[in-house]
């Protein structure tokens, strides 16, 4: 008895733009809900630490990004897909990227800039080079330096303690002064709204871990690499107080490792892949801690390694089974 | 063989239908370099004009002259000279402009936009004909130049040509007037365009 014949059906590969989904129950709006759930634990850390600061920022960033996207939208005469929920993620990673202290039209301008250039310009969901949140931040960063370097992050007088410090980072570069280590992991430290607590952080992460969202290789590569130029560092510059284990719970490197890093759409695909992705980033992260003007490198590392992931994506396509 | 464009009809191709920047894409070096600010970028679509005209002239004047595999050697010849006057002229008369455009003057020499038009049209039509698409294309290429350096002076620093326009609280975009603002300005400034332009093709197709 030969087999039914294939029909046009049955042959038909369905070829989309990434996030790619695996499986029935998981859409794209699942997924985004997953990562909005993940970030729940930060949002919280941020609200509890920052205050009003942290709400009043991350809602000027959540309304600016999903009116961009529905305008951007417009102008380009897409169907508009704002039940997918991804610019609200963008929104909210761009709004825990930023100083709570940042005047409105940083947030406004970055989700803007973030949604418009970093992803409606390429052709929406799926097609964006870079991660739109660090387009946007990237954007801010250098029209706004003054708002958004060392002393943007510093508020006297707010009523909010840790607005008045400044961040780790930014003593550590400009006065070599270390901090303890607890602050630094629960997250009562100066800094960008989502990046002080590496606890949320890692909760958050464990979550995306749980769910399968985001892919485990490319935080373990940053945070291998990390550790392994910390430990270099710490063993070349004994007896300063700031050791590899600041540099892991420091900075956004957490926040960026979970959050930002393992946005699927700009991350390779392969397994191999997203290794070189991890640990070039976490790499990258030290070497502009370490040798540049910038305190913190996590935004510049991760938009360094979007640029060349058409390239890894290229270098690590598996071989087929059976194929030479 | 081919009917050649009518004077009228070169110098109107040049302000939109066939803008140096927003339609052939060239002349790019200058687009991007000399638009931070109003003055600079109107002092260099100046000198582009000025070459443009007398470079397009003369090579129309001698135009029976030319020899196919001379060609450009003279037009580049044609060009340095205008080149050369007007960059002196402005190290003489307009010291910190020159100094500030830098380069980008003496550079003119190579800017595709004068060679393409000598090639196109001054090397094929009369006089009148290479000076009208001259200016047309002058002043398209001077429009364009200008529109770029608005949007980033404006955004950049809250002034127009040194003026300030917006209100001392105007927190200064200071990507504008780098390089990445330059890029960005050009990208959107294009899309603009096309996106008009096609809204315009649209509404002519549906009414006709």
């Amino acid at each position: 008895m030969t087999p039914a014949p294939l029909t046009a059906a049955d042959t038909t590969l369905h070829v989309a733009p990434s996030p790619h989904v695996f499986n029935m129950r998981m859409t794209v709006t699942r997924m985004m809900i997953d990562v909005l759930l993940a970030l729940l634990p930060v949002v919280l850390a941020a609200i509890y630490f920052f205050k009003w600061y942290a709400v009043k920022q991350l809602l000027i960033c959540l309304i600016a990004a999903v009116c961009a996207e529905a305008v951007f939208s417009r102008l380009r005469a897409r169907p508009l897909r704002l039940g997918d929920m991804s610019a609200v993620v963008t929104g909210f990673i761009l709004g825990l990227s930023l100083p709570a202290s940042a005047p409105w039209y940083i947030g406004v301008i970055g989700s803007v800039v973030a949604l418009g250039v970093g992803k409606m310009v390429f052709g929406g969901l799926g097609m964006n080079l870079f991660n739109p949140a660090m387009v946007g931040r990237a954007f801010i960063m250098i029209a706004f330096a003054g708002k958004m370097a060392a002393s943007g992050y510093l508020v006297p007088g707010s009523g909010v303690d840790i607005l008045s410090q400044a961040t780790p980072l930014t003593l550590l570069k400009q006065s070599g002064q270390s901090t303890s280590l607890v602050p630094m992991l629960i997250g009562a430290t100066n800094g960008s709204l989502g990046e002080t607590s590496a606890l949320a952080c890692l909760l958050g992460g464990m979550y995306l871990y749980w769910r399968k969202v985001a892919a485990w290789e490319i935080p373990a590569g940053i945070f291998l690499s990390a550790l392994l130029v910390g430990l270099v560092n710490d063993f070349l510059t004994p007896g300063s107080g700031w050791t590899f284990a600041h540099h892991l719970t420091g900075g956004a490197l957490c926040f960026g490792a979970f959050f930002i890093a393992t946005d699927p759409v700009t991350s390779p695909l392969t397994p191999t892949g997203k290794w070189i992705f991890g640990l070039g980033s976490g790499t990258l992260v030290m070497v502009l801690r370490l040798f540049s003007g910038y305190p913190e490198g996590l935004m510049f590392a991760v938009l360094l390694m979007n640029a060349v992931t058409p390239l890894i994506n290229r270098w690590t396509i598996p071989r087929p089974f059976g194929g030479a | 063989m081919q009917v050649l464009p009518t004077p009228t009809e070169r110098f109107i191709q040049g302000i939109l239908p066939e803008n140096p920047v927003y339609r052939q894409l060239l002349g790019l070096c200058p687009t991007l370099a000399v638009t931070g600010g109003l003055k600079p970028a109107l002092t260099m679509a100046a000198a582009v004009g000025f070459v443009l005209l007398c470079a397009n002239i003369i090579t129309s004047l001698i135009r029976n002259l030319l020899k196919p595999h001379l060609r450009i050697v003279v037009f580049t010849l044609t060009i340095a000279t205008f080149v050369t006057i007007v960059d002196r002229f402005l190290a003489a008369y307009l010291y910190q402009m020159s100094k500030a455009l830098g380069p980008y003057i003496p550079l003119i020499i190579v800017n595709c936009i004068i060679i393409c038009r000598c090639e196109v049209c001054a090397s094929r039509q009369s006089v009148p004909a290479a000076a009208a698409d001259a200016l047309g294309q002058s002043l398209g290429f001077g429009l364009a130049l200008a529109g770029i350096a608005a949007v980033r002076e404006l955004l950049g620093t809250g002034m127009l040509a040194g003026y300030p326009v917006l209100p001392e609280s105007w927190p200064d975009w200071v990507i504008m007037v780098l390089p990445p603002g330059a890029f960005l300005t050009f990208g959107l400034l294009l899309a603009l365009v096309n996106w008009i332009s096609a809204d315009k093709q649209q509404g002519e197709g549906g009414g006709s």
